[in-house]
């Protein structure tokens, strides 16, 4: 089973001001196939943007990148911007997170996708214009619309046309950076029953970035957390609230009040995660968990199948080398 | 502190308050009247001590505009607000003073509500020095430290010479509740008080904003996320373009929702069990705005179940009929 997206040991190192460095993304693996749709979870700062970034190849000049990023298996990182720029937005799109507050202001939201089809070649003068009524249709933006600007469109206008421009050239990943988060809350179910409908329509795969679990659980096939730059869990969405194997995704979910959940003890997390920019001892998450014992202070545990597509990074799980097998 | 679970401390009746809307350019060349917007438009509700009350709705419905009115920082057009039972409404500014201290208010962001260049001890202890209370220096500091050990920052050493940048926003957010608690609040106003935190802080400002509410604080919680008013409120009121449209007891609310409004609210809260599969009804559009309300019923022309009637037929509140809970309000003639 080859991925459409694969992520290969991905590590991405940001030099500071100060000269030193921090290690935002530290050997992160995943896998998008066609059509799925793949949850990417954590605290801010965890390092889920940063992995975004790194698959689109838009990362700032000071982050220095090591791994592979195959598209159809073949590695787009491994030339540097001439073998990630045919395929960037033409294959994998995504939506920046804050997308919606950062739409040209000056311009119309349809002027701002007939320039984007006409900067990819995709089709100029009145067949542009054409195709970009349609796309603004095709998320929810009645044709009218399209010729106002973005400060007089609602933020949930706002959002359907960054997807939209995001989707000029029918790419068939899309990576969406927290779509929902500033949003209320009816507009969030709009804006998910909008990815929803691309993914079915479209066959789009989706990876959908964002710290709210209850999103995750509701829109994804798969889910991935992660914790202070790396994997700690992943698996289907239904093992990973049913049946988590790593501490954080159970206390994440533990943290998280639920409408039904009246007598439900909603618990914080104590601390914070750690600094990235000094080297980690041990696991990552041990000064925060409720289940560390000895080993975790000295090793760090490394991501693990414990069942069907389903892995986490815990000593509970078992010593490194029953793992092995 | 004494805890008196029947005695009113807030009581807002029929409030109503209102916005000039700029005409812009063309507007005004045209001589059009200048229109007003109804941010607010005939809110009546309650808080008593130790309880908690959920505020909930949609960015713009005027949750906030409610709370500053309350708090006296916006000017009613009518209506009455009580506050320990006194009239309030139209106090000059000379009498609010010392009222000021009893109500006070948290802001979604700590990190801009709070002054960068304050280390937490001058923070916390600005509130005393601005009502030239707490007496001498060191009882100040005393109460200081009292405020910090309330909002679990204990030590309170460890935080005092600390400024906002070195602290996680959990912290900073206890902070910014300490700086309210040091005059002693009855009341306390929480705008959206976590959602600006990671989730897994959140639960423990809700904690202790819980046990703020146990040992006898009134607090009225802005929020629009309804799985936390679920789990925190003792009662919830749910607003729509300005109004109540209903209310009760938190439980009551979200197991029993008579609103059709509150319903739809309810049915689009993602759930965290994957297997707990929502079946959303979705409403079109976005809250329409103030300006515009809509005639009869302000939701009808975004409501699922709405008759004839509801174009003309502005709805009371009022018992519905399916209340299972003697407090229980709709404003909808269905229901
Ligand atoms: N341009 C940058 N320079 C230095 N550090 C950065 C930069 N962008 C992100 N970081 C750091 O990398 C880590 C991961 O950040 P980010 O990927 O934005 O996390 P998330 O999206 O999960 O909130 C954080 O510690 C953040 O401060
Ligand atoms: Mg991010």
């Amino acid at each position: 089973m080859t991925g459409l997206l694969e992520v290969e040991d991905l590590h991405v190192w940001f030099d500071l001001q100060d000269g030193g460095e921090l290690h935002a993304v530290q050997g992160v693996s995943l896998s998008v196939e066609p059509g799925e749709r793949l949850g990417l979870v954590g605290e801010s700062g965890c390092g889920k943007t940063t992995t975004a970034l790194a698959v689109m190849g838009l990362l700032p000049p000071s982050a220095s990148v090591a791994g592979r990023v195959l598209l159809d298996g073949e590695d787009i990182l491994a030339g540097g911007e001439s073998t990630i720029r045919p395929h960037r937005w033409v294959d994998v799109a995504i939506v920046f997170q804050g997308a919606m507050n950062a739409l040209n202001p000056v311009r119309t939201v349809a002027s701002q996708i007939v320039e984007a089809l006409e900067l990819h070649g995709r089709a100029r003068g009145a067949q542009a214009r054409a195709e970009a009524g349609e796309l603004l249709e095709s998320v929810g933006i009645p044709a009218g619309r399209g010729e106002r600007f973005p400060h007089e469109l609602s933020g949930g206008m706002r959002q359907r046309a960054a997807i939209a421009m995001a989707l000029s050239c029918r790419p068939r990943i899309l990576i969406a950076d927290e779509p929902t988060t500033a949003l209320d809350v009816m507009v969030q179910a709009q804006i998910l029953e909008l990815l929803d409908a691309l993914c079915r329509d479209f066959g789009l795969a989706l990876l959908l970035v964002t710290h709210d679990l209850p999103v995750v659980a509701q829109l994804c096939d798969q889910g991935t957390v992660m914790y202070a730059g790396e994997i700690v869990e992943r698996g289907s969405v239904d093992d990973l609230f049913h049946a988590p194997r790593h501490p954080y995704s159970r206390l994440l979910f533990a943290a998280t009040p639920d409408l039904d959940g009246e007598g439900d003890e909603v618990a914080s997390i104590p601390g914070a995660p750690p600094r990235l920019d000094r080297p980690l001892a041990g696991c990552p998450f041990r000064p925060r968990c409720d289940s560390a014992f000895s080993p975790c202070a000295s090793l760090r545990p490394r991501l693990q199948t414990v069942g069907d597509r389903h892995a986490a990074a815990c000593h509970l799980n078992g010593v490194p080398a029953e793992a092995a097998r | 502190m004494s805890v008196n679970g029947n005695r009113q401390l807030l009581e807002v009746e029929d409030l109503v308050v209102q916005y000039a809307v700029a005409r812009g350019l063309i507007g005004a060349v045209r001589r059009t009247p200048r229109q007003s917007v109804h941010a607010v438009d005939g809110v009546t509700l309650s808080v008593r001590a130790g309880e908690l009350l959920a505020l909930v709705g949609e960015s713009g419905c005027g949750k906030t505009t409610t709370a500053q009115a309350v708090l006296r920082l916006v000017d009613a057009v009518s209506g009455t607000i009580r506050f320990e039972g006194r009239e309030i409404t139209r106090l000059g500014a000379r009498s609010l003073r010392p009222l000021r201290r009893r109500m006070q208010i948290v802001y979604q962001d700590p990190y801009e509500s709070l002054d960068p260049r304050l280390r937490v001890q001058a923070t916390v202890e600005e509130p005393l020095l601005i009502h030239g209370l707490g007496g001498s220096k060191a009882e100040r500091t005393e109460r200081v430290r009292a405020a910090l050990a309330r909002v679990e920052l204990s030590p309170p050493e460890l935080f005092l010479d600390r400024f906002p940048h070195e602290l996680s926003g959990g912290q900073r957010q206890r902070v910014a509740i300490a700086a309210g608690l040091v005059l002693e609040p009855r009341l306390l106003v929480a705008d959206e008080p976590v959602s600006m935190l990671d989730v897994s802080v959140r639960a423990g400002v809700l904690h202790l904003l819980n046990g703020l509410r146990e040992s006898g604080l009134g607090i009225l919680m802005i929020t629009h996320d309804l799985s936390t008013a679920a789990r925190f409120a003792d009662r919830i009121a749910v607003m729509y373009l300005g109004r109540i449209v209903e209310e009760g007891a938190a439980r009551e609310i979200v197991r029993n929702p008579q609103h059709p409004y509150t319903k739809a609210l309810l049915s689009v809260v993602p759930r965290r069990d994957p297997r707990d599969r929502m079946r959303p009804q979705i409403l079109s559009g976005e809250t329409p705005d103030a300006v515009r309300i809509p005639s009869g019923c302000r939701f009808h022309p975004r409501c699922p179940v709405a008759i004839e009637e509801c174009r003309d037929h502005d709805p009371l509140l009022r018992r519905p009929h399916k209340a299972e809970t003697p407090e229980h309000r709709a404003a909808c003639i269905l229901a």
